[in-house]
């Protein structure tokens, strides 16, 4: 019963980010197409959730569906490009034919890789994971490769948002020579 | 699970891949960028599933370096607009020789 509901669950928000992504692509105003993109941003944080990452869940939903569509709502705000159906969006032909070739060469690629057999979940590495989630919680588990392994990478990020920071203040200001 | 949950992180990112290719808004085009990042990030979390938690650590910082790069990317869209007055790709094409 509790592995049927579990995997209802796990298509309703798979079947529902793969619907809204597919409504998000194809929406003229940037509005509806960004508030169609934090609905599949949701729709993952309930997958990363139920394939038992939730201190990414709850991540996914603070700083993508949270802070960054945010950011992309103001500028959609502050650019005023005029009424959607004024936006001439989609390109020419050569693109499209493109893109179509390559969406059925991505697509046979996902047909050819599910005919291989995935390893099913390692009892060992889930019950080691479990039981270190229990001792330390869900955020110190994400904690400890961290500030283990990727440690350098760790640092190196805060040098990245530092620079991000600043480039988006230097890029955002009028010149006033 | 773990291999829907990869078929789903494929068909994403594929949709998200058609609509940089198609679509001329730069601002819808940066937005599916930021669904094809989600896409490979639910690829690592379902293999952190079989391989430990060193894959939802990567998720961390792939959400870390998708928020510099949508403030400086949208910095940059921003400066664009005021130049051009238009976000509209096809009209900015001043590197065309």
């Amino acid at each position: 019963m509790s592995h049927f509901f579990y995997s209802f669950h796990f298509y309703l928000f798979g079947i529902l980010a793969l619907a809204s992504s597919i409504v998000f692509v194809t929406r003229k105003s940037p509005v509806a197409a960004a508030l169609w993109l934090v609905n599949t941003m949701f729709c993952l944080a309930a997958l990363y959730v139920m394939l038992e990452a939730h201190f990414i869940g709850i991540i996914q939903v603070l700083v993508y569906a949270g802070a960054i569509m945010v950011v992309f709502l103001f500028v959609v705000m502050l650019l005023n490009l005029g009424h959607p159906s004024d936006l001439a969006d989609a390109r020419g032909k050569v693109p499209t034919i493109v893109a179509a070739g390559l969406g059925l060469a991505l697509l046979a690629l996902i047909g050819v890789t599910l005919r291989f057999q995935m390893p099913g979940t390692l009892d060992t590495t889930a019950r080691a994971m479990h039981a270190q989630e229990a001792q330390v919680g869900a955020v110190g588990a994400v904690a400890e490769p961290l500030f283990r392994e990727y440690l350098l990478a760790f640092e190196v990020t805060s040098l990245v948002l530092l620079v991000a920071m600043i480039g988006a203040v230097v890029l955002g200001k009028r010149r006033t020579a | 699970m773990i291999a829907e949950a990869l078929a789903l992180s494929a068909a994403l990112f594929v949709i998200g891949a058609i609509g940089v290719l198609t679509r001329r808004n730069a601002i819808i085009i940066f937005m599916c960028v930021e669904l094809m990042l989600n896409a490979v990030n639910l690829s690592f979390i379902a293999f952190s599933k079989l391989y430990g938690f060193g894959g939802q650590a990567i998720v961390f910082f792939v959400m870390t370096v998708a928020a510099a790069e949508a403030a400086v990317g949208l910095a940059i869209i921003i400066a664009i607009f005021r130049h051009a007055q238009t976000v509209n790709l096809q009209n900015i094409n001043i590197l065309k020789g």
